[in-house]
Order: C-alpha cells, then sequence, then structure tokens
C-alpha cells in the first residue's frame, strides 16, 4: 500500500489536473473538486480493490465507487486518468465538444470508470444501494462506495435510500458524505439549515464515522476502520469535512468558486501552490 | 373480415405477472422490485417462489428506479413495478438519468395505466406516460392488447438489452391472442387485412378497434387493423404499407392525444406519405372517477368512435386527398 506522503504527492498532481481541466474548458466546477481530493485519490489509490487496466461495466469481484455529485467530474477524471483508466492526455478534452469527459459524469460515450451518469442530484446511493445488492446476489464480497455532496442531502430520494439501506441492512455499502458547508446559493445553513447529519443517518440504522477529509492519514485510517464495519448490518456514512477550494488559497473560504473557472492569471497563482509531481497532461 | 372470438376475458396486469413468474424459473439474472403494490401488479407468486430475487421498496419509487439502474452492474435484469402514473411522471428525472441516458437493462412495468384504472381517479390515470416514454433516447414502449400478449411480451423483454417500458391495465378484457405466441418487439401484427382505411390501435383498444371493423363492415367499409403493441421502436414499414394501399388512417390508444401512438403515426406519415389520420384518444383533459365502461364512454374510446374517426379519414381521403 501506498504512503500517506505518495497518495499526498497524487493528490497534488490531481489538484492541479482540476485547475487546468477547468481552465481549459473555461467551465466546470474547481471548488468541490479541489475540496475532495484527498478523499478519493486515498480511496481509489489506497483502498479501492478494481481493475483500472480491464475495465468492465460488470465489475465482478471488484470494489465500486459512484460519484452522485457528478459535478465534480474534473476530480473524478483526474483520478481515473492517473489509475490507468484512460489516457492522462485526455483530460485537454474536459468539456470540449466530441468528448468522453462530459460536463457531467456519463457512460454513453463509453469513458472507462465510469458506470452509470450522475449530474442530477440525489440518484447515486440509490444506485450504489442496487450495485451493493447485486454483489451480494452474486456472492461477491466486495465494498460499493458512493460519495455526495452535503447540499445534495436536500434532495427527497437521499433519504429514501437512506431509510431502504438501514431498514434492509445494506452492509457492503459505504456512502461520504462531503460536509464543506457549502451550495450553490451560500452556506448551507443559508439555504436550508437541516442541522446534523448523524442522528439522521444514525436513526436510520447507519453506523456513522466522522473525518477530516482534507488530512490524508485520517482518510485512509477512517476508509479502513469504515471497512472494518461492513459486513456487521448496517450501511456505513462517513461524514467528511472538508474545505471548499482546499489546496489554491484564493479559492477557499467561500462557495463563490463551486462552478467558476479561473482566467490565465488565477490559473497560475493556483498552480504556483500546487506542485507538479507526476507530470502535468 | 377475420374472425376473431374469446372464451374469457382477464387483465393485461395478470399476463405481466405469469411472463415475470416464468422468467422467475427459466432465467436466475431476473429481479423484481416493487413499490408497496405486490398484490396490484401480480407480483406476489414471483415473491412467493423466488423471495430473495424479490425486492420491496416501500413507497419510494425513486429509489426503486435507482436501485434497479444499479442492480444492472453486475449482470441482474431488474424488473420493476408499480402503477404506471408512478413508474413514469414520478421519477422521469430519475429514469431519463440513470436508466435511460445510461443505458441501463431496466425493465420498467406499469400497471393501471389510462383511465380504466376506473374510480381513483385523474390523479392515477395517467395519460401522459406513452408520449413521456417515447422521447427518451434508446427507450422501448410496448403496449400489449391482452392478457397472452402482456406475458409473452414480458418474457421477451428480458432477451432485449435495455431500457423497456411495458404498459398494461386493470380492467378484464377479452383473451383474443395465441397464448403460444412470440413476442416480436417493434413488429407489427396484421388483424385484418382491408383496402379503405388503416386502423392503427395499441393496448385495451385494439379489441375495440375489432369491434369497430366489424360495425365498419355492415357500412360496406373495408377497414385494415394493425395491432401496434410496439409504439417504440415503430414499425414504419408496417404503417406505411397499410396507408400506401388505404390512403388514410385512424389511430386508437388510451392515452393523450398528444404524444401517444397517433403522433408517432403522424411523424411517420408526415415524412413519407402524407395522408388523412383521424386520433381516437383522450381530447387534452384529464380524466376523472368513474368505472372503465362509463370512462371509455365519456372519453370517446369505444369501438363506435373508432368507426367515426374511420368515417372522417375516408372523407377526408376522398376530399382532401384526391390525387387523381
Amino acid at each position: 500500500m501506498r504512503s500517506t506522503e505518495e497518495l499526498k504527492k497524487i493528490a497534488s498532481q490531481v489538484r492541479r489536473d482540476i485547475i487546468r481541466q477547468v481552465h481549459n474548458a473555461n467551465s466546470g466546477h474547481p471548488g468541490g473538486s479541489l475540496g475532495c481530493a484527498d478523499f478519493l485519490v486515498g480511496l481509489y489509490f489506497g483502498i479501492l480493490n478494481h481493475q483500472p487496466s480491464k475495465f468492465s461495466m460488470d465489475a465482478k469481484n471488484e470494489d465500486l465507487f459512484f460519484l452522485s455529485n457528478g459535478h465534480i467530474s474534473p476530480l473524478w477524471y483526474s483520478v481515473l486518468a492517473r489509475s490507468g483508466y484512460f489516457d492522462v492526455k485526455e483530460l485537454s478534452t474536459f468539456r470540449l465538444i466530441n468528448s468522453r469527459l462530459q460536463g457531467h459524469p456519463a457512460t454513453h460515450e463509453k469513458l472507462p470508470g465510469i458506470r452509470v451518469a450522475s449530474g442530477s442530484l440525489g440518484q447515486g446511493i440509490s444506485v450504489a444501494i442496487g450495485a451493493a445488492l447485486t454483489k451480494k446476489l452474486n456472492g461477491e464480497k466486495n465494498t460499493v462506495y458512493c460519495l455526495c455532496g452535503d447540499g445534495e442531502m436536500e434532495e427527497g430520494q437521499i433519504w429514501e435510500a437512506a431509510m431502504y439501506a438501514g431498514a434492509k441492512k445494506v452492509d457492503n455499502l459505504i456512502v461520504t458524505v462531503d460536509v464543506n458547508l457549502q451550495q450553490i446559493d451560500g452556506s448551507v445553513d443559508h439555504v436550508m439549515p437541516y442541522g446534523d447529519l448523524r442522528p439522521k443517518f444514525e436513526s436510520f440504522g447507519w453506523d456513522v464515522l466522522n473525518m477530516d477529509g482534507n488530512d490524508m492519514q485520517q482518510v485512509v485510517d477512517t476508509l479502513l476502520n469504515a471497512k472494518s464495519r461492513t459486513g456487521k448490518g448496517k450501511p456505513v456514512a462517513i461524514l467528511m469535512k472538508t474545505e471548499m477550494g482546499q489546496g489554491v488559497d484564493f479559492m477557499m473560504h467561500s462557495h463563490k468558486w463551486h462552478g467558476v473557472a479561473p482566467n490565465a492569471e488565477q490559473t497560475k497563482t493556483a498552480l504556483a501552490q500546487l506542485e507538479e509531481t507526476l507530470g502535468d497532461f | 373480415m377475420k374472425k376473431y372470438t374469446y372464451t374469457e376475458k382477464k387483465d393485461t396486469r395478470s399476463g405481466f405477472g405469469a411472463g415475470l413468474l416464468e422468467l422467475g424459473r427459466t432465467n436466475p439474472d431476473v429481479v423484481a422490485l416493487c413499490a408497496d403494490l405486490t398484490g396490484s401488479l401480480k407480483m406476489d407468486a414471483f415473491e412467493k417462489e423466488f423471495p430473495n430475487r424479490f425486492f420491496q421498496v416501500g413507497i419510494a419509487e425513486a429509489n426503486m428506479i435507482g436501485i434497479a439502474a444499479g442492480m444492472t452492474i453486475g449482470g441482474k435484469i431488474p424488473f420493476t413495478g408499480t402503477f404506471a402514473n408512478f413508474s413514469t411522471g414520478r421519477v422521469y428525472d430519475q429514469i431519463r438519468q440513470s436508466v435511460a441516458y445510461s443505458d441501463k437493462n431496466v425493465k420498467i412495468c406499469a400497471s393501471h395505466a389510462g383511465i380504466t384504472l376506473g374510480e381513483d381517479g385523474a390523479t392515477h390515470q395517467i395519460l401522459e406516460d406513452i408520449g413521456m416514454m417515447r422521447m427518451l433516447p434508446g427507450m422501448v414502449v410496448i403496449n400489449p392488447c391482452d392478457y397472452n400478449q402482456t406475458k409473452a411480451a414480458t418474457i421477451a423483454i428480458a432477451k432485449h438489452h435495455g431500457p423497456v417500458y411495458l404498459r398494461f391495465g386493470r380492467p378484464v378484457v377479452p383473451v383474443f391472442t395465441d397464448a403460444k405466441q412470440v413476442f416480436e418487439i417493434g413488429k407489427a401484427v396484421m388483424l385484418n387485412e382491408g383496402v379503405d382505411v388503416s386502423i392503427f390501435a395499441t393496448g385495451h383498444l385494439v379489441w375495440k378497434a375489432l369491434e369497430a371493423c366489424e360495425i365498419l363492415e355492415s357500412k360496406g367499409i373495408n377497414a385494415e387493423i394493425i395491432n401496434i403493441h410496439t409504439i417504440k421502436p415503430l414499425d414504419e414499414a408496417a404503417v406505411l404499407r397499410s396507408v400506401r394501399k388505404t390512403g388514410c388512417a385512424v389511430s386508437a390508444e388510451e392515452h393523450q392525444i398528444h404524444g401517444g401512438l397517433g403522433d408517432a403515426i403522424a411523424n411517420v406519415l408526415s415524412r413519407n406519405f402524407p395522408a388523412p389520420l383521424e386520433y381516437v384518444a383522450v381530447n387534452d383533459s384529464f380524466g376523472e372517477s368513474g368505472t372503465p365502461e362509463q370512462l371509455m364512454k365519456k372519453y370517446g374510446l369505444e369501438a363506435e368512435n373508432i368507426v367515426h374517426a374511420a368515417e372522417a379519414a375516408l372523407k377526408r381521403k376522398k376530399q382532401e386527398f384526391s390525387h387523381s
């Protein structure tokens, strides 16, 4: 398994990829992508049992990941490419015409690594439950992961899924919620002050963990802890505190960079803060 | 005309239940999901025989569609069951993104379609579902006409890879198609060859069209009756072959006048062979409470309405489309 230092280096490159993709397309969502970079790198490079060079839709005997908050696609595309699902050069086509890297993740263009479209929010946990149920029917001992946003918790389908997974003991499922406390119209507490997520998930029968999603050591330790809790009759939720825009000082502590592309000068300033560790695409 | 008889009336939803049970016995990948309407959908026999492959999701249709999409990953063939209203309008975005756009092998099976749902009233009588579903790229839309055809269609769609919308209903209707039929998706069924007017019917209106055919015959009109059980992909060749012969057409469906079979036929005709087309459909209104028989009469979906439409189409053919 890779060391925390190695994972941090990958995360730094992934953050550069995010900035460069969004700048190149002059469109996309850098804030949440930067915030979740440590988590997704920790998951894909430290935890996930998968076969990037032999992508198959059915993923027999592999772990699965579903991105429910599909707008942080530049992060996922970078992690998939750096994992070996496709050539990193393809990151230069993000959001451009005739690309497999659609604005929001899609299967339609057959990009390896993606198994369902997402973007319209609230649907990922349901899909992850379905995949987890099929794993059980097939006798596969793998884990199914899903990432959602905290603004996304306002969607009703999230709670249909939370109810089902708890009630029906879907215990090969780990859902992480990116608690960055921001959404498009402002802070979550401004838009919809729905209170603490922990008792909500617990009341539906989930095992709930907390972590700092921008501390790589904590990310890996918590994911390992979560995995050790699977198979015990409860789905696992990880409430992950992150900073939107993490790693780029002028994008942090605000919701303003949810869906705005940096200009040339801002891109230069951002990249100066992020070490190039694996070579830019 | 060719004579059609029947010995019993049955509901098409029971044909679905029987087909699903047979699939359970023959295809281990078939799984079923239901949103608290197991009895209404006739899925109880499947649930009893295959409890491990049956998933009760409660009154949470959006979650059901998402779970079904996820279950395809790893090779399962999920059949979801609820009323047509909750199978389409309520979950359109889930079907659009997680199923259709993602090319997932989900079979959306919908009972109690149309006004023959009856006394529950307009909240439950969806008349827009065919339109919504046929607009989705890649979606197959099937509306079989009787018990035997619904059973055969249920079995056939398990062999088709990709999303399917299978629409059926609550009332008992004559069982007149062959119990041993092989259902071919996208293949129109010729029920009576005629030369004066083409009548394209789907679902519960197919039997009504056969009744209309007899009445028309007594008036000296020789109607061609074609069962369009698959609205998408539409058997365009069969439609054009028939209308090129007869020169005018009628569409008949238990659906809104907008977006359904009639519009599908109009699309083909306008692009290839413009000809008069009369619609037998609900005329841009919601339904209401009543018995299925009362509602079919009030909303103009009876054999006599098909007869009037055929006569109107014939008249227009002579007046507007006389090319001689």
